[in-house]
């Protein structure tokens, strides 16, 4: 049913740290592999090794270039994935019930088999975090590995979203956002974990940790400066001579 | 967002027919037998014919009748309720009309209001999105409104309602205009609120997350032929509200009618082709577009 749940016994999402993600895409790729081959319609690829390849991807990698007032440009990458959002747009404005938010976990998913892919819950979500796909005709999203982490099949350590069991650089964090002891609550006090567009009230389950302020190389940076300081200004012998022929040229 | 032909024959066409049903409703033009038969004909292939059209984009066209099950939450399914209902209602009314001759007042009303309802749903599933600033807005529904029940007078016949609506529905298109170039900026929805790098510094797109298009950019981020939007409003609004007005002040004949008919239909293409082209979507932001 698309009405939201009051509230939701658990809060499962991720922390995605912004300061430790290098954006090497493994997270996108090992999402793909996972999600393309279990949960629901696969995730299809049109003309991908054409001219114009495109297709269905639940993450994907944005990199941005902010630019200080003072010091040098910061590269940031940054994954973007679905959010579960509390209040998520994308559940009340399905007019088949086939998006829903469940009450257990707070995870945001779509009964593909009732979907009709009408693309209005794409158009409700303002992260990008739903896409159509093209062959099947059904909407996809991230499910949050729902058949990885409840699975016991798997060994213990794999019971985690794909995207969080691949990161190598460990840029993603996976947790119970209700119990306040959790890892991925304690992170998020502790770096002033962030909502993305928090002015659209959607209350996105998955925090944002915004990257450590940079070392700033202003002024002495070592008490042997002074002594390393350049001897000769102007060049001389052979290309002092040289640098005088040429500027009298 | 992506002017697909389906929504916006969708929109325009049942908007259009719905009109015409409201006034039908109410009984103008008061007519019984063939004369009726003809201009519910007329209703009901453009209402039927839009809400048919809508189904085209579709994934799954046949598990379409699922979308009655959401009517709490959802606008999409609340007008499948309620055009289904006009429709009913109305076929009643106009079987009595039509056969027996009768005006069965109260179920017309009905049919009427229902009618509106319509149109008030069919917009309300864009002006809920808070993700498309300028459709976020109260003269949404009030355009789309004022649009049917101005073609709807026009084809009821209805010369003086039609004259003040068609004046009406473009003061409303033009302030919905203007108040959607600057929704977007005062949504306050920026790429830096997206990303939350904002408090670092300046936030510039510098890497898409693939080199080719996708589906969020080519369903959302449609900016083709946005540089002759203005062009586009000026011939929207002559051949929708402009020239239908001159011809109604000229002595009334069949021909200058349908001639005005037309092209009001013309210009509510074109309006509503700008309604989804001119729209942004707030996940363009993500790509360093709008």
């Amino acid at each position: 049913m698309t009405e939201l749940p009051a509230s939701t016994t658990r809060k499962m999402g991720l922390v995605i740290d912004l300061d430790t993600c290098v954006g090497c895409h493994a997270c996108v790729i090992s999402c793909k592999g996972w999600n393309t081959e279990n949960y629901g319609a696969p995730l299809s690829d049109q003309d991908p090794y054409g001219a114009d390849p495109s297709g269905t991807f639940l993450n994907r990698v944005h990199s941005y270039e902010v630019q200080p007032d003072q010091g040098a440009a910061q590269l940031i990458h940054f994954p973007k994935s679905c959010l579960h959002c509390e209040d998520a747009p994308c559940v009340t404005v399905c007019p088949t019930g086939a998006s829903y938010k469940r009450t257990e976990d707070g995870i945001v998913l779509v009964n593909e088999s009732d979907c009709i892919g009408c693309g209005l819950c794409a158009w409700a979500c303002p992260y990008g975090a739903r896409e159509l796909d093209q062959a099947e005709g059904v909407m996809k999203k991230c499910t949050l590995c729902v058949d990885r982490i409840y699975n016991e099949n798997l060994p213990e350590e794999d019971r985690v979203p794909a995207c969080v069991r691949t990161c190598p650089a460990g840029a993603r964090h996976f947790g119970d956002f209700a119990d306040p002891e959790s890892n991925v609550s304690q992170l998020t006090a502790a770096r002033g974990g962030i909502d993305l567009m928090p002015e659209l009230g959607t209350r996105p389950v998955n925090k944002y940790l915004p990257p450590r302020p940079k070392d700033q190389l202003e002024g002495q940076i070592d008490i042997l400066a002074p002594l390393l300081a350049p001897v000769v200004e102007e060049p001389t012998g052979f290309l002092g001579w040289l640098d005088r022929t040429l500027g009298r040229l | 967002m992506h002017p697909a032909p389906s929504v916006i024959l969708f929109t325009s066409l049942s908007g259009l027919g719905f009109g015409l049903l409201v006034f039908l409703g109410l009984g103008f033009p008061d007519v019984t037998g063939w004369t009726a038969f003809a201009f519910f004909v007329l209703s009901y292939l453009l209402a039927v014919g839009g809400l048919s059209a809508s189904t085209f984009h579709l994934g799954h066209p046949e598990r379409a009748l699922k979308a009655f099950t959401q009517w709490k939450t959802s606008w999409l399914s609340r007008e499948g309720w309620f055009s289904v209902a006009a429709l009913l209602v109305l076929a009643a009314y106009g079987a009595g009309l039509v056969l027996l001759g009768t005006r069965w007042s109260l179920l017309g009303w009905l049919g009427a209001g229902l009618s509106l309802a319509t149109l008030i749903a069919t917009s309300m599933i864009y002006a809920q999105l808070k993700t498309v600033p300028r459709w976020h807005s109260p003269l949404t529904p009030a355009m789309f409104l004022s649009t049917g029940l101005a073609g709807g007078a026009l084809l009821a016949g209805q010369v003086t309602a039609a004259l003040w609506l068609l004046l009406l529905a473009g003061l409303v298109q033009v302030a919905y205009w203007i108040t959607g170039d600057r929704a977007l900026a005062q949504s306050g929805t920026t790429l830096a609120s997206a990303t939350g790098l904002g408090p670092i510094g300046r936030v510039r797109a510098f890497e898409p997350p693939h080199t080719g298009s996708n589906y969020l950019t080519r369903e959302m981020v449609f900016v083709v032929a946005r540089r002759h939007a203005v062009k586009l409003r000026v011939i929207a609004l002559a051949l929708m509200v402009v020239i239908p007005v001159l011809f109604l002040l000229l002595p009334f004949s069949h021909a200058w009618a349908a001639l005005a008919a037309l092209s009001h239909l013309a210009g509510v293409f074109c309006a509503r082709w700008l309604f989804f082209a001119e729209a942004e979507h707030v996940v363009g932001l993500y790509y360093g577009r709008r």
